[in-house]
């Protein structure tokens, strides 16, 4: 008898275990799972509101033709191609600056003074709406607006130099703002990454007399490693997720040629007006699929000489 | 391995979880296909409202996007009542105002699925009188969401002082007029009275009229303008508009996306334009377009309605050319209009009367339409009150230096025709524009120019071809 109440009690504990799950799998389940399966099964239709948006069009089945006119279309790699390219130029700055700034910040020799103060100022960009910010920029970078006219007072240029209107103008804005909004974040990731890593190493290592350039790249980096798997691959997924900055910044067009056009900024479009949940889905189950690819690229490419 | 192995699965969940961004609008499509069968009902039955109900509604939905037409009722409707920001009574009948901003299409989307919904809605949720502008007013006007104003019992002698293009803009393929309008925003050609001294010698406007008489002696002036260092026009988008109001043909014929002669002609004189540097290639509305409304921007003249003046050009403004009354005024090379609300009625009002009212009251009856021009500046859309306004030496405008502009404006408003309008124009105008700027800045020839216009019209309307 006894033994049957003490067993009930183990019991009903992880009872509570599934109960304190509950609120997170019904959210997940009804905004994440059922979202994500509608999304594929919504790719297998034409559906979409013609005449401007009163005239429901389907849903007709379709099978896989939504699929087919998206790959032929030949601006779905372009777009891709822009994609990756704005992730890849904000990226690599991001990355090496976080690591620059990480060691400094985590190496108690160097007795850095006011690294509180630094660390919440390099986070500040990222509490601005990226939306805000990319406002900011189009008037910072009119060709009357303040930049400019600081660089022909300087001499430096020697006429206003229209940046929406080049290509690299405005892909290294977004770049540029992509890296000073989320430096901080990865900065402050990374030497938690590095803070964790044993004094023990350092203080062997300095004994032996090795350089700090060597204990960088000998130690700190090869144990930063499951950190930086994982800031590049949730920096991969949200570079392709890429939307706010350069659709703000170009006014929706994707700058000249559309050549900072991403693929979020075409799925917004094929669900502005038009609503068409087709192609839309379509668009949707190709970015998901590229992203799970890339995604175990990167994972591979970290884990592989692991030994 | 098994710890890779998680990793990869957690990896991949969260992947997973991008797709929700994406994911939460096709699950809505849910509730968006069901309007198929009620939009045949609706389409069945789009004229049961006619009969007037014995008892009406006593509640008046208005849709619209921003507080303009609400200041107007508030303003000049007798009997209007303000109960707080969003209602208002009206007699015995609540009004209740429905307000989303058009920024990102938000109106449109919500007044769409609103009207997919309307023939199931209870009667006190029916719309009852939604706005339109003109850009996009035949994509609900040529279905039966709309009701035909002689329905209502408007009669034509009650709208027989409106201006014919206002009615243009919101008849049906049938010919039955859909809506109406209290505001009438015929364009006219603003020049900076210094700059026309420094070009042609003389600010005097039939100077400057006959320097821009047509398109092709405009470009030539421009030639002057840059010589003595200005330029023409802010933006070759400033005089987009007065080309496309000008068309002799649709932007879609039979499914197919077409582009007039007198489009090409705008691209043609503009890369002029661009190429030579007499004008920007800018937005509208962006810093650098504005730079003109000062006399550092070196901007020769604008193209706009009486609101954009009066409101747009940073009058009172220190140092604005329309502060010190800088600006002249003329009629340009066309006629053309901008902007402008029309009030229309949603089929299955259940207040036809009372709308009918409003629509009398705000947009035929002259008392009313001359206290609007007097309290709010507009330009109403009432042809004998704004002659006679035209004529009257007591009205100045201080932006002109003190003369009255009104009679620049309504002889172009007597030119405007509107018969070539179609459902798509937003869009298209949209999207030519962009596409045409790479071609201008000598980024993209015009064929591959005209592709991308085509290619981002198709996305917006799929049922198009090319």
């Amino acid at each position: 008898m006894k033994q049957k109440v003490k067993r009930g009690k183990v019991v009903s504990f992880n009872k509570w275990g599934y109960i304190f799950l509950i609120p997170f799998v019904v959210v997940y389940v009804t905004f994440q799972l059922i979202p994500l399966f509608r999304t594929i099964y919504n790719s297998l239709f034409e559906n979409y509101m013609a005449n401007g948006g009163l005239v429901q069009v389907g849903p007709n089945w379709v099978g896989l033709k939504n699929y087919s006119s998206m790959f032929k279309n030949p601006d779905l790699w372009k777009y891709l191609g822009n994609t990756m390219l704005l992730w890849i130029m904000g990226f690599v700055p991001q990355i090496a600056m976080s690591l620059l700034l990480g060691a400094w910040f985590s190496d108690p020799s160097l007795r850095l003074k006011g690294t509180r103060f630094f660390k919440t100022v390099i986070y500040l960009p990222n509490l601005i709406m990226a939306s805000a910010f990319s406002m900011l920029f189009v008037v910072l970078f009119a060709v009357g607006g303040p930049i400019n006219s600081v660089l022909v007072n300087l001499k430096i240029l020697s006429a206003p130099f229209d940046f929406m209107n080049s290509i690299w103008g405005v892909r290294g804005l977004v770049a540029g703002m992509n890296f000073l909004m989320w430096f901080g974040n990865t900065t402050i990731l990374l030497m938690a990454g590095m803070m964790g890593i044993d004094t023990n190493l350092y203080e062997a290592a300095e004994v032996d007399g090795a350089t700090s350039t060597q204990i960088f790249f000998r130690i700190t980096l090869p144990l930063l490693r499951p950190i930086l798997i994982y800031v590049m691959i949730t920096s991969l997924i949200g570079g392709l997720q890429m939307f706010d900055v350069p659709q703000i910044l170009t006014n929706k067009k994707g700058g000249p040629l559309e050549t900072s056009m991403t693929l979020i900024m075409l799925l917004n479009r094929h669900i502005g007006i038009s609503k068409n949940y087709g192609m839309a889905g379509a668009l949707s189950v190709i970015l998901f699929i590229v992203t799970g690819a890339l995604s175990l690229v990167v994972f591979r490419f970290n884990t592989k000489t692991e030994k | 391995m098994k710890r890779k192995a998680l990793a990869l699965l957690l990896t991949v969940a969260t992947a997973a979880t991008m797709l929700v961004g994406c994911g939460d609008k096709p699950a809505d499509s849910n509730e968006s296909s069901t309007p198929v069968e009620s939009n045949s009902e609706s389409e069945a039955t789009p004229d049961s409202s006619v009969e007037a109900p014995a008892e009406e509604g006593k509640v008046l939905n208005i849709y619209c996007w921003n507080e303009e037409f609400k200041t107007r009722v508030t303003d000049h409707y007798p009997g209007y009542e303000v109960v707080d920001g969003t209602h208002g009574k009206i007699g015995d009948v609540d009004v209740v105002w429905n307000i989303t901003p058009s920024d990102d299409n938000a109106y449109q989307n919500n007044l769409d699925a609103t009207l997919l919904g309307q023939a199931d809605a209870a009667a006190d949720d029916k719309i009852d009188l939604f706005l339109l502008e003109a850009d996009y007013a035949l994509k609900y006007v040529d279905t039966p969401y709309t009701m035909n104003i002689k329905d209502l019992g408007i009669t034509d002698a009650d709208i027989a002082d409106q201006y014919k293009y206002t009615q243009d803009i919101v008849t049906d393929s049938t010919g039955a007029i859909k809506g109406l309008s209290w505001q009438g925003c015929p364009g006219a050609l603003f020049y900076n009275r210094q700059a026309a001294i420094d070009i042609l010698g003389s600010d005097d406007a039939a100077t400057v009229q006959a320097a821009v008489k047509d398109w092709d002696t405009f470009v030539a002036t421009a030639a002057d303008a840059k010589a003595a260092g200005y330029k023409m026009c802010s933006s070759v988008n400033d005089t987009y508009r007065v080309y496309s109001n000008n068309v002799s043909s649709k932007w879609v014929v039979d499914g197919k996306i077409n582009i007039d002669d007198n489009i090409m002609k705008w691209v043609e004189d503009s890369k002029v334009l661009v190429d030579n540097g007499y004008a920007g290639t800018h937005d509208l509305w962006s810093a650098d377009w504005s730079a003109g409304f000062f006399p550092e921007g070196k901007v020769f003249c604008y193209f706009g309605p009486a609101w954009l003046i009066n409101f747009c050009m940073s009058k009172g403004e220190e140092g604005a050319i329309a502060t010190d009354g800088g600006w002249g005024i003329t009629e340009g090379p066309q006629g053309f209009f901008w902007g402008g609300t029309w009030m229309a009625a949603a089929a299955g009002t259940d207040n036809p009367s009372l709308v009918k009212d409003l629509m009398l009251k705000l947009t035929c009856d002259k008392d009313i339409m001359v206290d609007i021009v007097r309290a709010d500046d507009d330009f109403v859309n009432n042809k004998p009150a704004m002659e006679e306004m035209a004529n009257d030496a007591s009205y100045s405008s201080d932006v002109f230096g003190g003369i009255n502009p009104l009679s620049y404006y309504v002889a172009g408003a007597d030119s405007i025709d509107l018969s070539n309008l179609s459902a798509y124009d937003q869009g298209c105008n949209e999207e030519f524009q962009n596409a045409m700027k790479d071609y201008f800045t000598g980024k993209a020839d015009l064929d591959t120019a005209l592709e991308t216009f085509k290619k981002n019209v198709v996305v917006k309307y799929p049922e198009l071809t090319y």
